[in-house]
């Protein structure tokens, strides 16, 4: 499952000099899933749990380029049956956004961005004991096109994300897919994101309704009553709510909430956020 | 700045369109062909398993290298040479490997395929496979470990039996192979494997006997494995290694040595071995009337435990009574503090779990949806055996003691599972949580144990160049059940002596089978 930045997609920039930064608790659950197309709950698993705190920041190299980060710690669990929930610090996500465009005929405004990203792991986390497994393992690249508009206070903002993950390597010898690979590599597909974001947003305070989709473009279903595996075709479409409200000066709380209405060898997640978020000044002086 | 943006976005779009370098490729795909350093001409002497003489089911002469009929079969061969696309190269090196490891990896495939525990019925209960109806859900079979031992059992014996008749009618007849009748035909398989005579084919023995017992062992899978063995014997046909009418021969003798086998597989008491609820509440009932904790199905709905009367399948090197006699002691009584002991030592590792341990954990897991610790033995073994030099006959011959010690292991394992019936670690104590699945079956003893006690034995009689690295992964695999918090110790330390008792038994079988 993808965790998303909070600001790698969306249609704002940081300004020159300045450092977002924050954390932000993430809680998620499901109970249902779906074993390749079959929509299953599943009494030995009962609810998986997952609770997340996530590090992150955007600096601004100049108004027109940013840097970002996220890093998150991770802990899995489940209500019942008897496998053993997992904790540790997941990935790292770095991306650079770049304002490829920007123009505005009052009263609205056209921007176009670029994002390039990397991610890998940072601890050596299991991927092969999902779904209790934090992770995936793989390492990406992506590359991020976001479109947004703006008329007065309100935006449309859309995106579309290709990422490329490395294979990765399990402890076993050999597994089944949908054929036999006497191999521990594991050949990751790759993946298309998109999103699409309508809301509110004045100054600082952004109220925004989402609906994104991940589509792995390869991979296998989960057979019936098989355990999930890192390089399934996983699908998924989400809706949800994005919230940043200002309390005071530079400091601003996050939150948002998903939940997942359509997917495919995946959990249907229902997930909550919160977070803070404050805005640093970091112009050079010369020490 | 924008062109530092350039630059790394350039870098990224080819990374992202050299996407072939994903492709993960197996470890035997490289493999160089099978390359005997001894032809084993002797192996009509040795000892078979079923066969009561080599020359048991009779094969006709061949007609001779200058008959019209056998020029024709020559001109067929010439006529594939001429014209041999890239596919049909790839088939001709992929089965020159070898047709004992290609189909023991076949046969992994389709344990790993089929072994899945059914999903339950809206009632709650669970559907049985049907060697009756295999189609329909939970297509048959279920090929859980013990399932699997045997599969791979039946399969490596009834190989070897097969290469010993042919190994007979092969000094028989003294056959040529065609290149040496023609020399326009090219030989683009290993010299060394065509040393032995031609008529019948090995590797046609091959096919034809392992095809007839996977008929019997995944009946849904027919269709796959007839492809398979077509695409093995013309893959011969093009290498110039055999005509059509040794590909008959050895196909039709391959067929007759299976015939043996599937009549044995029928009545071996497999078929019975999942027992009815009676049986499965009487288990329970006797544990009680000992004063004992029973096992008890840790699924939800309950399932009923994996073959429960698989113990009293007939073994290919133990009979029922020394079954019995090599039971192991009981197990410590589920009220005494030894038993107490022994679970705080398994919650122990349970709460502190360790990357390296975790490694093992997932390494030997084997558990739905793999190929069964026997299969892993199989991968291990096939791996060791890739570069020792051996004949078919000698592959097959030391794959067959490998699998019949599994698949006695299997049996005697299972006997002391439902003889003693001792509860999981964490159904007597609900806070040991596992890191691998929990099979649905009693403890005491661990079946990775009695499976990797008695491979390790086999394979390091047959290497013992390699018997330290055999035995550690042995005791890595056992001790992995006690680290994912499944076992107690003292189930992973008595399965593997038990083990290693079975796999004994196959050595002195090897020691007087006249290969040796």
């Amino acid at each position: 499952m993808m965790l998303s930045a909070q600001t790698e997609s969306d249609g704002i920039m940081m300004s020159k000099n300045n450092f977002c930064g924050g954390l932000a608790y993430t809680y998620s659950y499901w109970d249902h899933y779906w074993e390749g197309t079959f929509r299953r709950n599943n009494a030995n698993i009962g609810t998986v749990r997952t609770s997340s705190i996530t590090a992150m920041g955007a600096y601004g190299v100049n108004d027109r380029l940013n840097i970002l980060f996220s890093l998150p710690y991770i802990k899995t669990s489940s209500t019942a049956g008897t496998l053993k929930g997992q904790k540790g610090i997941q990935d790292l996500n770095l991306y650079l956004k770049w304002l490829a465009f920007r123009k505005n005929v009052d009263p609205s405004g056209y921007s176009i961005f670029v994002v390039l990203g990397g991610s890998t792991r940072t601890s050596d986390y299991a991927a092969d004991f999902l779904p209790m497994s934090i992770g995936l393992k793989s390492s990406t690249l992506s590359a991020r096109l976001i479109g947004d508009y703006q008329i007065k206070d309100f935006f449309v903002t859309v995106s579309g994300s290709y990422i490329y993950r490395f294979n990765i390597k399990i402890d076993r010898p050999a597994y089944y897919t949908d054929k036999m690979i006497y191999s521990n590599e594991v050949f990751m597909p790759d993946v298309f994101s998109s999103k699409l974001g309508l809301g509110y947003r004045k100054g600082d305070l952004i109220l925004e309704g989402v609906v994104d989709n991940m589509n792995t473009l390869d991979g296998f279903d989960i057979r019936k009553n098989d355990m999930p595996f890192p390089s399934n075709k996983m699908e998924m479409t989400r809706a949800g709510i994005n919230l940043k409200v200002p309390v005071i000066n530079g400091l601003s709380i996050i939150a948002n909430s998903f939940y997942t209405i359509q997917g495919r060898n995946v959990g249907q997640s229902l997930s909550g956020s919160i977070g803070a978020l404050y805005i640093f000044n970091l112009k050079k002086t010369n020490t | 700045m924008k062109k530092i943006v350039l630059i790394i976005f350039l870098a990224v779009s080819t990374v992202l369109f050299d996407s072939c370098s994903k492709e993960v490729i197996s470890v035997s795909d490289n493999q160089t062909g099978l390359d005997p350093s001894q032809t084993d001409t002797d192996a009509k002497n040795w000892k078979p398993v079923l066969l009561s003489a080599p020359n048991e089911f009779a094969i006709d002469a061949p007609s001779p290298v200058t008959s019209p009929d056998y020029v024709a079969e020559l001109n067929e061969i010439l006529g594939w040479q001429d014209n041999l696309t890239n596919e049909q190269i790839e088939s001709i090196d992929y089965w020159k490997a070898g047709g004992v490891l290609r189909w023991n990896e076949i046969l992994r495939e389709l344990v790993a395929k089929y072994n899945l525990p059914p999903y339950q019925n809206a009632d709650g209960n669970y559907p049985v496979p049907s060697a009756a109806n295999p189609f329909s859900y939970p297509q048959f079979p279920f090929s859980n470990p013990p399932y699997a031992a045997r599969a791979y059992a039946y399969v490596s014996a009834a190989q070897y039996d097969a290469l010993i008749a042919a190994s007979y009618y092969k000094s028989q007849y003294k056959r040529e192979s065609p290149g040496k009748v023609n020399s326009n035909i090219k030989l683009l398989v290993p010299e060394s494997q065509v040393k032995n005579y031609a008529y019948p084919s090995e590797e046609a023995v091959i096919s034809g006997v392992t095809i007839e017992i996977l008929k019997l062992l995944f009946p849904t899978e027919i269709a796959y494995i007839q492809q398979k063995g077509y695409e093995h014997n013309l893959s011969r046909l093009m290498a110039g290694a055999s005509t059509r009418s040794d590909l008959a021969a050895g196909e039709k003798l391959g067929k007759l040595v299976a015939s043996k086998f599937v009549v044995r597989a029928r009545n071996d008491r497999a078929g019975q071995a999942g027992g009815n609820a009676d049986l499965w509440s009487s288990l329970a009932q006797k544990a009680i009337a000992k004063g004992e904790t029973p096992w008890i199905s840790q699924e939800s709905p309950l399932r009923p435990p994996m073959l429960p009367r698989f113990g009293v399948v007939k073994g290919f090197l133990m009979d029922s009574i020394s079954v019995i006699n090599g039971r192991p002691v009981a197990p410590p009584s589920t009220n005494s503090e030894e038993f107490k002991k022994d679970v705080e030592e398994v919650l122990w590792y349970s709460e502190h779990e360790t990357k390296e341990r975790y490694k093992l954990v997932d390494f030997w897991a084997d558990g739905a949806g793999t190929y069964t610790p026997p299969g892993h033995w199989n991968a291990i073994a096939c791996e060791s055996f890739a570069n020792q030099k051996f004949s078919e006959v000698r592959w097959a011959r030391n794959l067959a003691l490998l699998n019949m010690a599994m698949m006695d292991a299997a049996i005697c394992c299972w006997d002391a599972k439902y003889t003693f019936f001792t509860p999981r670690p964490c159904q007597v104590n609900p806070k040991i949580k596992t890191t691998t699945g929990l099979p649905n079956f009693p403890s005491y003893t661990s079946g990775h144990s009695t499976f990797s006690g008695a491979a390790a034995t086999v394979l390091s009689h047959i290497i013992p160049a390699k018997a330290n690295d055999f035995n550690n992964f042995a005791n890595e695999a056992s001790l992995s059940r006690l680290y994912g918090a499944i076992h107690y110790k003292r189930d992973c330390d008595v399965g593997l002596k038990m083990g290693k008792a079975i796999g004994e038994k196959a050595v002195s079988r090897a020691m007087a089978d006249g290969a040796e």
